[in-house]
Order: structure tokens, then C-alpha cells, then sequence
């Protein structure tokens, strides 16, 4: 982001991979991490009545995945004025 | 108004608003019927791909599927949501930044070969073909069961509908009736699941209820469910028959069959640009999620609630005086089966035989502490359908739950029905066969094969219930997507230097494995021990999707690097607002640029 007004395409991508990755990661990790690999023991912890690992893979994960786009949608529109890409 | 008489309003009145909406929206280019234009906002793209999405088995059967299996109905929850985060971050934005409008359009030009498209057209209705065949099915029965219509006639009339809007409307109409078939199928959704919620927890909001105490007890819900489970000889609820290696490997092949989807796919295509695709696959997910988050505690609720009001209930056979019959076994300090049972019981979806003569209903799970054999046999869709008779909400909710189900098949149905046309009339016809066609024949061309693929998906739902493999198939659909589609379309974007020869093994590898693995468990006599690795079809795709890549991978490095128009296609793609013709790769159709 040496000079503001032309846009820096490998920065951007490189910003973008990386963020994508990140997100990956807690995506595997509330699904295939906690719903399944780590659920048993998770289930000594509980969530109101609900064991949590058993929370996790029927509702827990879902709530994740929805605020996960929305923060990938918000980072992406941040990566795209400081790297002057679109519009 | 008797039930039927609200169930014939309700149908009748939303059928009425799906073909008002058809008229409106007819499509006059094939820029609107393809894809509406571009134009359509994401948050309302987002409303009908929630409808798109979820099918005839999300509405009617899912939440009956988990009520059975458990922990182990955690696979379709997770699945069938997660594949929304991988659309997002991986797959929408660049697909729709890509500009055309079919999911074979980004494979063949791409990979800049004619063999490579027509693959993909194969997957694609190969794929829509088998998802299609459930959802004309599910129209049918839900006519036949509900409407006293014979189940024939039933998909006939579905079929006249779907003729109406995406015939005239294509993608147009058809995302304007998916929004209104949304709003109908939530509402029937959401509605009894909230007074079931208060019936068995007293807390309103059924995701809340899921994690409460029962109703008027110091106890969870959920743990009051194992114990009533286990007392009764079944598995604990938060348990699982399968394995872990199972579970986790289902998991995957849906949420990366559901990214591969062509049918979902295209819903983004239909956003202005691809800031707005990102944008519309979090709202996409929002809408279905509140049906998913609510799937899982109507599920439990609904097992709950079965064995307390029918198990070890007094029969009675004469349905004609069930009031007297009911209120001198209640006199008698009896329970009597529920009203609502009788009532379902002439559709076969419950049935109770009587195997040891003492006229008391006894429902026992495999392992059953005083040996009794199980007497009663529910089917899974009865726990959607009758949930407004069991939380005894008015005669009119059921009409809506009709209305909802219906509103769920025909939305998926008409996503499905797209996806078929357009291979059809643009993918083979205009991109393969005839390159010169011009946009009014292609439009033509486009509704006939709309009409065709109509009568089509009709005839299968007429005879996939007489074959009875629907069931069976679905499994298909999410393992060829993702072991042939997603491979490619996320190595096309995410992997410059992925060619044509990559391409091309990486889905023919993905196709037959996992079509013969399928085929060999399901139909060729394969028995659950001889498993890799222990893994049911159902997620085999997952594991043939890394063979896909890696094949694809491998293929590619040892042959030449794609042209330099196809290089510099894929760094347009990933840059939002940059992209521009480039030879090769859009020698065939001009993209169409973002806003």
C-alpha cells in the first residue's frame, strides 16, 4: 500500500488468503472440532441444560457460521479500500 | 371452516400470489431469464435461496430424521449450513465476478475446452435430475394426503404451477416466488414449533427451549429425553450408532456437496457484483438457519412428546367414537392414544400393531429393560405434520404447514428446474453445438427446455415412488458435487497454473469413484463391514474429493500451464471490479461486467 491511489492487487489477494484461512480455521474448529474430534469432551461442559459438544453440533455450530460470513463480508470491504480494489 | 376446507384456502391462496408473481416478472431476455438480470438484492437473493435450498426432506422430514437418530442428526444440521461459509469465502464472489451465467459456463471456459464443459453439463443434471425427482415426489404427497387429490394428480397440478413461473419468468419469476414460498414456509414452520416449545419447556423460543429445563421440572429437557429414551431400550439421544470417522467424513461430503451444488451456485449469479454475492450468502445462511437452529429442538420436543402421550396408551380401534371411548379409559384411570394419532394414523405414516394382545400401545427401543417387543412404528415425516394437532394450535395451522411443505418443494423445485433448462438450452445448445445462436432463439430455446425438463421432473416424481429409490439417490447428488464439481471450481479460482488436463481428471476421477462406490453399497450388494475406512456412501464424496484434488493437482504439474488469456482471467476474477474480456476464455460469450 505504497501509494494510496493505485490499487495494490497482490497485497490484496495475499490479505485476502489469509483472512480466508483464518476463518477456515474456526470454521473447522466449531464444527468438525467441537460438534465431533473434541465432543466428548466438551459434554462435561454444558450450555443451559445441553451438553456443550452435543450443543455445538446441533445448533452451536450454525450460529458461528453466520456471524463468520458476515465478518469475512465486513473484513473484505475493509481489504478492499485499504488495497483500493473495485469501484 | 373444517381443516380441509383451510388446507384447500391456504393452497389455493399461495398458488394464486406464485402465479401473479410469473405474469409480472416474464423475462424478456436471456439475461433475465438466466440469471434476473443481475440485478436482484442481495438480501432478497439471499430470502430466495434459503428456498431454493431448503427442500421437501429440510421441512418435512429433517427434523423427524433427528428426533430418530439423535446426536447423529447432527451431520445434516452442520452439513447442510457449513456448505454456506465455503459458497462464501471460497466460491460465490469469484464465481459471480467471473460473469456468465451456469456453473458448465465458468468450468468450459476455464478450462478452455468443449470435453471439460460438456462433464460438468452431466454432473449438473445428473445431480438436479436426482435432488428433482424428491421434491415432485414430495408435491404429490402432500396433495394426495392432505387435499383427499390423488397423488397423480397431485404432481400434475405442482407441475402445471412450476410450468407457470419458470417457464414465463425463468430465474426472474422464479426468485420472486422463492422469496413469497420463504416467507410461507417459515411461518408454518416457526409457528407450531413456538407453542410446542411452551407445551414442553414453557419457554417461547424453541432454540432457547432446547437447552431449558422441562416444563415444571428441575431437569433438562434434553436429559429427560435420555432417560425416557434409555428406560425404553433405545440408544441415549445425545448418542450415535455411527462412528466418529463416519460422522465426521458424512459431514464433510455435505457441506462440500452443498457448495458444489449447481443449483445454489447460480442463485448468486443473479447479485449485481460480488461484494454483493458475499453479502447474500450471510443472508442466505441467516434465513436458513432460523429453520435449522429451530429443526433441532422441534426434533427433540417431538420425540419427547411422542412417547409421553402414546407409549403404553390404551388403543382404540373405533375412531368413530373416540370421545367415548377416550373419556371411559380416562375414567378408568387409563390414558388413551391421542386424538391426533387417530387422525394421522389412516395416512400410514404411524402404525401399531398389537403383537402381544393387550390392547395397550407399547413402544420399546432394541434394548428394552422388560423385554416387550416395539408395537408402534412411526414414520419420520409425522412429527412436522403433526405438530399443530399435538400443540392443539387451531384447524387453520395445518393448512399453513400444507401450504408451507408445498411452498418448500416447489421453490427447490423450480431452483433445480433452472439449473436443467439452462445445460440444456445454453450450455449444449449455445455454448456447444450452435455458438451463432442469437439471444431471442436462445431465450426460445430456453423455455422449451424449461417446459421439457417440467414434464421430466414430473414423470420421475410419477415413477420414482413406484421404483422407491428416492431416498437413496440423494446420497448421489452432494457426493458427485463434491467430488467432481467443487474440486475444479475451487482449484480454477484458487490456482493459476490448474489446466485443462487437470481439470479433466480431477472430475472424471471424482465422478466414478464415488459413483461406483455408491452404486456397489446401494444396489450392488455391499455389505457394511467391506466399508473404506468404515465410511458409508453417504460420505464417501468427502474422501474422493481429496483423491479429485490431489489427482488434479498431479495431472496438472506434470502438463503444460493453462494459456496466458486463462491466467489472466483468474487474476480478474479474484479482483472485484476488474474483470475484462481476454481472448480465449471469453472468445465464446462476452462477460458481463459488474456494476
Amino acid at each position: 500500500m505504497s501509494r494510496p491511489q493505485e490499487s495494490d492487487g497482490k497485497g490484496y489477494w495475499a490479505a485476502t488468503i489469509k483472512l480466508t484461512l483464518s476463518l477456515l480455521a474456526i470454521w473447522f474448529a466449531v464444527s468438525y472440532g467441537a460438534g465431533i474430534l473434541f465432543r466428548d469432551f466438551l459434554d462435561q461442559f454444558s450450555i443451559g441444560g445441553a451438553p456443550l459438544g452435543f450443543w455445538f453440533a446441533q445448533s452451536g455450530a450454525v450460529y458461528v457460521f453466520v456471524v463468520l460470513i458476515f465478518f469475512y463480508c465486513w473484513r473484505m470491504a475493509k481489504l478492499e479500500d485499504k488495497f483500493n480494489i473495485g469501484g | 371452516m373444517d381443516q380441509q376446507l383451510w388446507t384447500y384456502f391456504f393452497v389455493g391462496i399461495t398458488f394464486a400470489i406464485y402465479i401473479g408473481i410469473a405474469i409480472w416478472s416474464r423475462a424478456g431476455s436471456t439475461d433475465d431469464f438466466y440469471v434476473a438480470g443481475h440485478d436482484v438484492h442481495p438480501t432478497v437473493n439471499g430470502m430466495a435461496t434459503a428456498a431454493d435450498w431448503m427442500s421437501a426432506a429440510s421441512f418435512l422430514s429433517m427434523a423427524g430424521l433427528i428426533a430418530f437418530l439423535g446426536y447423529g442428526g447432527s451431520v445434516y444440521l452442520m452439513g447442510w449450513t457449513g456448505g454456506y461459509v465455503l459458497l462464501a469465502l471460497l466460491l460465490a464472489p469469484f464465481l459471480r465476478e467471473f460473469g456468465k451465467f451456469t456453473v458448465p459456463d465458468f468450468v468450459g471456459d476455464r478450462y478452455y475446452s468443449t470435453f471439460a464443459r460438456v462433464i460438468a453439463v452431466i454432473c449438473a443434471l445428473f445431480v438436479s435430475f436426482t435432488y428433482i425427482a424428491g421434491q415432485m415426489k414430495g408435491v404429490g404427497v402432500a396433495f394426495s394426503g392432505f387435499l383427499g387429490i390423488p397423488f397423480e394428480a397431485g404432481i400434475i397440478i405442482g407441475m402445471v404451477i412450476v410450468f407457470f413461473y419458470a417457464v414465463l419468468g425463468g430465474m426472474k419469476g422464479i426468485t420472486y416466488t422463492q422469496v413469497a414460498q420463504y416467507v410461507v414456509l417459515i411461518f408454518a414452520y416457526t409457528v407450531p414449533a413456538i407453542f410446542m416449545s411452551l407445551i414442553i419447556t414453557g419457554n417461547p423460543i424453541p432454540q432457547l427451549g432446547f437447552i431449558a429445563n422441562a416444563a415444571g421440572e428441575n431437569i433438562a429437557m434434553l436429559e429427560k429425553l435420555n432417560n425416557t429414551v434409555t428406560e425404553l431400550g433405545f440408544m441415549e439421544y445425545t448418542e450415535t450408532g455411527k462412528s466418529m470417522i463416519d460422522i465426521f467424513a458424512i459431514t464433510g461430503a455435505l457441506m462440500f456437496g452443498t457448495a458444489g451444488l449447481p443449483h445454489v451456485i447460480i442463485r448468486f449469479f443473479t447479485v449485481p457484483t460480488a461484494k454483493a454475492a458475499r453479502v447474500s450468502a450471510g443472508w442466505a445462511l441467516v434465513f436458513i438457519a432460523i429453520l435449522y437452529t429451530t429443526a433441532p429442538a422441534v426434533g427433540a420436543f417431538a420425540r419427547l412428546n411422542f412417547i409421553d402421550t402414546v407409549n403404553d396408551a390404551t388403543y382404540i380401534t373405533d375412531a368413530e367414537n373416540y370421545e367415548a371411548a377416550a373419556a371411559s379409559i380416562l375414567a378408568d384411570g387409563g390414558k388413551p392414544v391421542p386424538k391426533w394419532y387417530k387422525d394421522w394414523e389412516p395416512t400410514g405414516l404411524l402404525s401399531f400393531e398389537d403383537k402381544n394382545g393387550d390392547g395397550i400401545m407399547q413402544y420399546r427401543g432394541p434394548d428394552s429393560a422388560d423385554g416387550i417387543a416395539n408395537e408402534v412404528s412411526p414414520n419420520r415425516d409425522i412429527f412436522v405434520l403433526a405438530n399443530p394437532q399435538i400443540a392443539q394450535l387451531p384447524g387453520w395451522v395445518i393448512g399453513l404447514v400444507v401450504a408451507g411443505g408445498l411452498a418448500a418443494a416447489l421453490s427447490t423445485a423450480a431452483g433445480l428446474l433452472m439449473v436443467i433448462s439452462s445445460a440444456v438450452s445454453h450450455d449444449l445448445c449455445r455454448r456447444t453445438f450452435y455458438p451463432e445462436m442469437d439471444d431471442k432463439t436462445e431465450l426460445r430455446v430456453a423455455r422449451i427446455s424449461a417446459a421439457g425438463a417440467v414434464v421430466a421432473a414430473g414423470l420421475l416424481g410419477l415413477f420414482a415412488s413406484q421404483l422407491g429409490f428416492v431416498a437413496q439417490v440423494v446420497a448421489f447428488a452432494f457426493g458427485l458435487a463434491a467430488a467432481s464439481l467443487f474440486p475444479i471450481i475451487f482449484l480454477g479460482i484458487f490456482w493459476k497454473r490448474m489446466n485443462k488436463e487437470g481439470a479433466i481428471a480431477a472430475m472424471l476421477i471424482g465422478l466414478v469413484t464415488t459413483f461406483s462406490y455408491i452404486v456397489y453399497f446401494k444396489f450392488g450388494g455391499g455389505t457394511a463391514d467391506q466399508y473404506f475406512l468404515g465410511i458409508s456412501p453417504e460420505g464417501i464424496g468427502f474422501v474422493f474429493m481429496f483423491l479429485s484434488l490431489a489427482v488434479g493437482i498431479g495431472v496438472a504439474l506434470v502438463t503444460a500451464p493453462p494459456p496466458q488469456d486463462i491466467q489472466d482471467l483468474v487474476e480478474d476474477i479474484r479482483m472485484p471490479g476488474t474483470r475484462q474480456s481476454h481472448g480465449v476464455a471469453d472468445q465464446g460469450m462476452a462477460p458481463v461486467a459488474a456494476e
